[in-house]
């Protein structure tokens, strides 16, 4: 396959970025988007040039690193990450436009990579549990009902890509947060601080800067791991009950 | 850190969903109770006054429609706040568009912002027109009947209230189904009933409040 890329290029985090078109040829059908671009890479530094940064970690769709949006969708056409798309989803001949994650919570620091660090203090305000120490509690000592083993899972799924952030007119984050909320809050391990979690991890949230929901919906549509709408529903329920029971 | 209800996105959106309702229940009543101009001037000029009575002798006179007024004026001031504020949140957090545009969400969706801003107009103008009567010519106080013939017999009246349902109508349309969302009252086996009453009470709301210009246009009422 033969491409025209349209890719953000930008120095660093102050510099002033702008799309830059490439070409590039010899493109297997069964690459990787990100295997499309390490071709696109080495031509570049044989050339001489700087490469286009980029993340990625596992390239199997597991850690959440790699970010894209392609042709205006987050994580391109498929519903999956970005390193998990292939090229057979786009033509021979194909224009492909090439962005980073657009939010201000999440800033440039290169090309196409963001500084997904605000997620990382939303998850410090909140998603842990207690433990005791010692050595491994008994696998049994607390029953978890089957629904709520399974909806905890469906949220621990959540992989902290941003895709959700980026996909949003108003760079909200309320669907990774509510997913992380979730999947603590329906488990017993995650009673002790149910309440503060909610209003701790929301209010980090907010802290960052990312926008509130409008219920778009663009960020379950974007979600490479089918994180559904609903459980920003399900978080604002949590934090309605937690702000009538705690007392400030 | 902002964990109160006025300090936090959550607790605003609360704010708006909770006074959209207030309005919403509203508009339902004072809808219907509109359609009372099809029984001809004598029972909806009646209707009228027996709302300056409502609730007497518990009552004085006209209290239980400042009630009404007052909080209703609360509501939209707050939910006015609170959509600015939110909204120019929302901007601030995706300063950058992307150069690859495509289609996004539905129209009811993309106009609330929009639709807001034509309904908090147009709830000026239809005060300064049929309650204070500052703008409606013809006006007489105290012949709602007339006033709202007056109101309808002239193409701007028609035109800017016309506009102003239509915009109703979508703003209900995304805002009750955002509203159940917004209270945590959604889940995914209710939402086909949500969005169907969201649909149904936009449609009334706004083929009810529509009927009234309608038949003065057609002649119906005069
Ligand atoms: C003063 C004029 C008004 C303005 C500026 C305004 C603006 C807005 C905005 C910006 C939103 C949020 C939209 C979104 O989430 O994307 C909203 C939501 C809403 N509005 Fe209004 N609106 C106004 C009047 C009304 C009226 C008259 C009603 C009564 C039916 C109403 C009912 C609602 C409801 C129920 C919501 C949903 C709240 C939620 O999402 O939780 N609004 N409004
Ligand atoms: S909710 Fe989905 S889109 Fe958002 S961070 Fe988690 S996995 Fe990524
Ligand atoms: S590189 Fe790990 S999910 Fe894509």
């Amino acid at each position: 396959m033969k491409l025209r890329l349209r890719v953000w290029r930008q120095k660093n985090a102050d510099a002033p970025g702008a799309m830059v078109t490439y070409e590039v040829d010899g493109i297997s059908r069964d690459m990787s988007f990100l295997e499309m671009l390490d071709t696109l890479n080495e031509e570049l530094i044989l050339r001489g040039e700087e490469p286009v940064a980029f993340d990625h970690d596992c390239r199997e769709g597991i850690c959440g690193a790699c970010s894209l949006v392609i042709n205006g969708d987050a994580h391109g056409p498929e519903r999956t990450t970005t390193c998990q798309l292939h090229m057979r989803s786009f033509e021979d001949g194909d224009t492909i436009d090439v962005e980073p994650w657009r939010a201000s919570a999440f800033p440039v620091v290169k090309d196409l990579v963001v500084d997904r660090s605000a997620f990382d203090r939303i998850i410090q305000a909140g998603g842990y549990i207690s433990v005791p120490t010692g050595s491994a509690p008994e696998a049994h000592a607390t029953p978890v009902p089957k629904a709520d083993a399974d909806a905890a899972f469906e949220h621990a799924e959540c992989i902290g890509c941003g895709a959700c952030v980026a996909a949003c007119p108003n760079g909200s984050a309320m669907l990774f947060t509510s997913a992380k909320i979730n999947h603590l809050n329906v488990l017993p391990q995650g009673g002790p601080e149910r309440e503060t979690r909610v209003l701790d991890m929301v209010a980090a949230m907010d802290e960052e800067g990312f926008g509130g929901c409008t219920l778009t919906g663009e960020c379950a549509t974007a979600c490479p791991k089918g994180i559904p709408l609903p459980s920003i529903t399900t978080m604002n329920r949590e934090w309605l009950r937690a702000t009538r029971k705690v007392k400030r | 850190m902002t964990r109160t209800l006025w300090g936090s996105t959550v607790g605003k959106k609360t704010v708006m969903a909770v006074t959209g309702l207030i309005m919403l229940g509203y508009l339902v009543v004072h809808m219907l109770g509109n359609l009372k101009i099809f029984f001809g001037s004598d029972e909806f000029n009646g209707y009228a006054h027996w709302l300056r009575t409502l609730g007497e002798p518990f009552l004085h006179y006209e209290w239980a429609l400042w009630i009404v007024r007052v909080v209703l004026l609360a509501a939209v001031v707050l939910h006015g706040v609170s959509a600015y504020q939110l909204s120019r949140r929302d901007i601030r957090a995706r300063p950058s568009k992307y150069v690859h545009k495509r289609r996004r969400a539905s129209y009811a969706t993309r106009t609330m912002r929009w639709g807001g801003i034509i309904l908090g107009l147009f709830i000026v103008w239809h005060l300064l027109d049929l309650t204070t009567l500052t703008v409606n010519e013809n006006a007489q106080p105290g012949r709602p009947y007339e006033n709202v013939v007056a109101t309808f017999s002239t193409p701007y009246g028609n035109a800017v209230y016309l506009t102003a349902m239509l915009a109703l109508g979508l703003h209900i349309r995304h805002g009750f189904w955002s509203a159940a969302q917004t209270l945590g009252a959604g889940s995914v086996r209710r939402d086909r009933a949500l969005k169907t009453a969201a649909n149904g009470l936009a449609l009334v709301l706004t083929v009810g409040f529509i009927s009234v210009p309608v038949a003065v246009m057609t002649g119906v009422v005069s």
